[in-house]
């Protein structure tokens, strides 16, 4: 009886304005004064029967009370054994008046906590957040208390829903509150059954496993009802399991796709395997660094430009590079494609060194822009920022490409010697310069993939190794000469890498995945888009 | 007899056999016979270090004959030395018996840790002696048989096969690092104890591994040497040099490239058998593909198509690396290495023997010019 007036006069907070307003103030004075004085006593059952009763007695300082005693700064002592706390600024309150003590008894010692008062106070806690005037704490509090299934927070949960005006914050406090009602002991039928139905639409991992414990006593229409919405949930997540091991294919892909497209070009042009690609990738990642770490040290507040930056001096410094080992080296080695690929294995490993070096050989920091972090949920799926920008980027790069082989003078000239260098050579195209250019682009796209690679993975000296194998496999297995063949590469790999894992593990699908590549080099040996033509067979 | 038809060409065969059969001889008496005080003892440690080297010798010959004689780049020949070594290491295992810790009369330690029950059955047979050194041989000679079958069959060539062979070491590693597969994962084979009832870290053992070390290299020189100045080699450099115009003459390609790559992965297979009682452990990190890459650039700078050139780039390159990543040099030796696949690529394409070879023939031509009494034309090799 007492305790549903109780609740009355909280809804009537609640509707009266969160629990800010004036009138709102003393809104049961004398549920405060009990919860304190059951804290008071300092032993875990009544400490946690107050918070209860602190929750409830709807202060203003409520919240600030129980935060302070899970940050164990709840302060017992005094004369007959009064209740303070130390609030964030670190000066003492008394906990029934929330004013500050100028002169604190010196025999202050923080209530004891056990996992019942932390279980008690992180619910209480989640009821009181039900409140806050920010949406987004709102839905963190549905969260907590979808996760507490807590029976107490069920009338603020009621109250709190009620009031709700937020299409979003309202749907979340709802699943809180069927959560709660599904397992609650004395919820009647019609109850349990909305309650069902609302697990049910949300489809989410946390619904299935709420409608998992559905009590042993349920019968009739509820448990058939729990049945079918766990296996109407089961089969969204599976399809939406599969949705997402395709998007993780794509990522992949894209991945592969911007660190092979540059060997593609190289590689097809020259007929030459640059083994030193991998570094020109860990270049790129490089810049992005030295570049980050300008921003950091005189301009923070651009920071999240300072990607605008390093794109285009990571395809510099990493073109440069390539231009560079191009003139000095494989200038000298032409017609010997498999001298070439010793010399750039050696070119690589000296950059390696290089690197390890001069930055040290641990991990650097490579940040995250704002605009790039997160993720963003679809239904079941969730996409994270980064890998997304990073499948536009590749798609960028690639369309960037073709446009620049199709419609650029040194396209043209490109693709006249991967076709026949001999013929392209006696046109009067300068095929010297075509493959410097050509090494410089390659290499140049690389450092752009560097960029990308370094928001998702590790930037260390060995960056470049641990892509340099699987992006061989995607030029060998989209074949040479044109783009498409390395685009259907990269992402057929990529998602078929991905499709395996969960059947076969990751390191299983990976040996299982380059066994296939390797049979498949059999059937097609040119690769899957092989340039047709005398050419070739050189 | 047939050693001597095979090298009355051959000077360089001479000198190689020569000095590996001394060292079999030398080293071992500088290790047993003399006394630890005297300046010309060999200690334990440079004995390993030794036979290591000859094994990877053996490991560079056989690359070359691939690679030198029939233009087959192969960037996963650590892979068959590693299967060789595997197979090894399993033999080693089984003759722990129940010296191991958990003294499982049967099991090896790491499958009584992984609580297996029962031996694997690609294990059965492993315990006997001459069953292993079979598998050292058959295991390594079969996957390069089936593997080159295919790729030799469909033309697979140049760049395309380097990368699927190093596909395929890349793929092996991979599958050993997997604990489930039954070859001690991660860590591998080690804490061997008898080879042949011997114990494997006594001296004399020791010594017995390293003279049987430089008996394989001289072993495995020679049945290279007989294959290379066969018809059958010519037909190999002819594949080598214009593989169409070799098939167009009806000579069957893939047969030839198949029996050769077979032969040369039993010979890693055998130089990797060798290393493992010598090092005393085998794990999967012998399967990395930079190490496959390491030994070509052993085979470039002695000499590629040389034999006795490649044995030789092997050992100085593996002395440098020793030299170099034990001293306060370390940091440096990477930019070495690379320095050296860089330089012999362009500067030295026939590497340290070849060139020397070079050199010799134009003092020996000055000379003869000198004298006056011009040879026969030697007739060149069309490259």
């Amino acid at each position: 009886m007492h305790r549903f007036t109780r609740i009355a006069l909280l809804i009537a907070a609640l509707a009266g304005g969160w629990l800010t307003g004036p009138a709102t103030a003393r809104a049961a004075p004398e549920d405060l004064a009990a919860g304190l004085a059951l804290m008071a006593k300092d032993s875990f059952n009544d400490t946690a029967a107050g918070i209860d009763a602190i929750a409830r007695s709807g202060a203003p300082h409520a919240a600030a009370l129980i935060e302070a005693l899970q940050d164990r700064r709840l302060l017992i002592g005094g004369s007959n054994q009064k209740i303070y706390y130390r609030d964030a600024a670190g000066s003492v309150r008394d906990a029934a008046t929330n004013e500050v003590v100028a002169a604190p008894p010196a025999d202050l010692s923080a209530a004891r906590m056990n996992n019942r008062v932390r279980t008690a106070a992180s619910a209480a806690m989640g009821a009181l957040s039900l409140m806050n005037p920010d949406p987004a704490r709102r839905i963190q509090a549905a969260q907590a208390v979808m996760k507490s299934r807590d029976e107490t927070a069920l009338p603020v949960l009621d109250a709190a829903i009620a009031a709700e005006k937020d299409a979003t914050v309202r749907t979340e406090l709802q699943l809180a509150w069927a959560a709660v009602t599904f397992v609650k002991k004395d919820a009647t039928e019609a109850q349990r059954l909305e309650a069902i139905a609302l697990l049910r639409n949300s489809g989410t991992r946390d619904a299935l496993s709420i409608l998992r414990t559905l009590p042993a006593d349920t019968a009739g229409p509820a448990r058939e009802a729990a049945t079918s919405a766990i296996s109407s949930i089961e089969q969204r997540l599976q399809l939406w399991g599969y949705v997402q091991n395709i998007w993780y294919g794509v990522s992949l892909g894209s991945v592969l796709l911007i660190a092979a497209i540059g060997l593609a070009i190289t590689f097809g042009v020259m007929g030459v395997i640059n083994m030193a690609h991998g570094e020109m990738v860990m270049l790129g990642a490089y810049s992005t660094f030295i570049v980050q770490e300008f921003f950091r040290g005189y301009a923070p507040g651009l920071f999240d430009y300072s990607l605008a930056i390093a794109i285009p001096l990571a395809f510099l410094v990493a073109g440069g590079v390539g231009v560079a080992i191009e003139r000095g080296v494989i200038r000298h080695l032409y017609g010997r494609p498999l001298e070439t690929l010793l010399a750039t294995w050696g070119i690589s490993l000296i950059l390696q060194q290089a690197v390890r070096t001069t930055f040290g050989p641990t991990n650097r920091e490579v940040g995250t822009p704002q605009f790039m972090s997160g993720a963003m949920e679809i239904g079941g799926l969730v996409i994270t920022w980064n890998r997304l920008y990073i499948v536009i980027f590749a798609a960028l790069i690639f369309v960037g490409l073709l446009l620049a082989l199709r419609y650029t003078p040194l396209g043209l000239h490109m693709r006249a010697v991967t076709q026949n260098r001999r013929m392209a050579s006696s046109m009067g195209i300068r095929t010297g310069r075509v493959d410097a250019l050509t090494f410089g682009l390659g290499s140049g796209i690389a450092g752009l993939a560097g960029v990308a690679l370094s928001q998702i993975d590790n930037v260390s000296p060995n960056l470049g190794q641990s892509y340099i194998i699987d992006s061989f496999l995607v030029v060998v297995f989209g074949g040479v000469g044109n783009l498409w063949g390395t685009l259907v590469g990269a992402l057929s790999i990529g998602m078929a890498n991905k499709l395996l894992e969960p059947y076969a593990g990751a390191v299983l699908g990976k040996i299982i995945l380059l066994v296939a590549i390797i049979f498949f080099i059999q059937k097609r040996p040119r690769g899957l888009f092989a340039l047709k033509g005398r050419a070739v067979e050189a | 007899m047939i050693t001597r038809a095979l090298l009355a060409d051959d000077r360089t065969g001479k000198w190689f056999l020569a000095i590996v059969l001394g060292l079999a001889i030398v080293v071992p008496i500088l290790h047993l016979a003399v006394p630890e005080t005297s300046p010309f003892h060999i200690s334990t440690a440079t004995l390993a270090l030794l036979g290591k080297y000859l094994c990877f010798a053996l490991l560079a010959l056989s690359l070359d004959l691939v690679w030198g004689y029939c233009g087959i780049l192969s960037l996963g020949h650590g892979a068959f030395f590693a299967l060789g070594g595997y197979a090894m290491g399993m033999y080693l295992m089984r003759q722990i018996g129940t010296r191991g810790v958990y003294a499982h009369p049967v099991l090896p330690d790491f499958m009584v840790f992984l609580n297996w029950k029962e031996l694997p059955w690609y294990w059965y047979g492993f315990e006997n002696a001459w069953f292993a050194f079979l598998m050292v041989m058959a295991v390594p000679g079969l996957l390069a048989f089936v593997f080159g079958w295919f790729a030799f069959r469909s033309r697979v060539t140049g760049v395309y096969l380097s990368i699927i062979t190093q596909a395929l070491t890349y793929a092996l590693m991979l599958a050993f690092f997997r604990n489930d597969m039954g070859f001690g994962g991660n860590n591998g084979l080690t804490d061997f104890k008898d080879i042949l009832g011997f114990p494997v870290q006594a001296n004399t053992t020791r010594a017995a591994l390293f003279a049987a070390s430089a008996v394989a290299l001289a072993l495995g020189y020679l049945a290279a040497r007989a294959i290379v100045s066969s018809r059958l080699g010519k037909v190999l450099v002819s594949i080598r040099d214009a593989e169409s115009r070799t098939r167009f003459l009806g000579y069957r390609v893939e047969h030839y490239k198949t029996f050769v790559f077979t032969v040369s992965a039993i010979m890693a297979g055998v130089a990797g058998a060798l290393y493992v009682p010598q090092v005393g452990i085998i794990n999967p990190s012998e399967f990395l593909p930079a190490n496959s890459i390491e030994v070509v650039i052993w085979v470039a700078v002695g000499g590629r198509g040389t034999l006795a050139g490649a044995a030789l780039g092997a050992v100085l390159v593996n002395y440098a690396k020793t030299t170099f990543t034990t001293g306060l040099l370390a940091p440096y030796w990477l930019f070495a290495l690379g320095a050296l696949f860089v330089v012999t690529t362009i500067w030295l394409p026939k590497g340290i023997l070849g060139k020397f070879n070079d050199l010799w023939e134009r003092w020996r031509s000055s000379r003869a010019e000198k004298t006056e009494t011009k040879p026969a034309p030697v007739p060149q090799l069309a490259e």
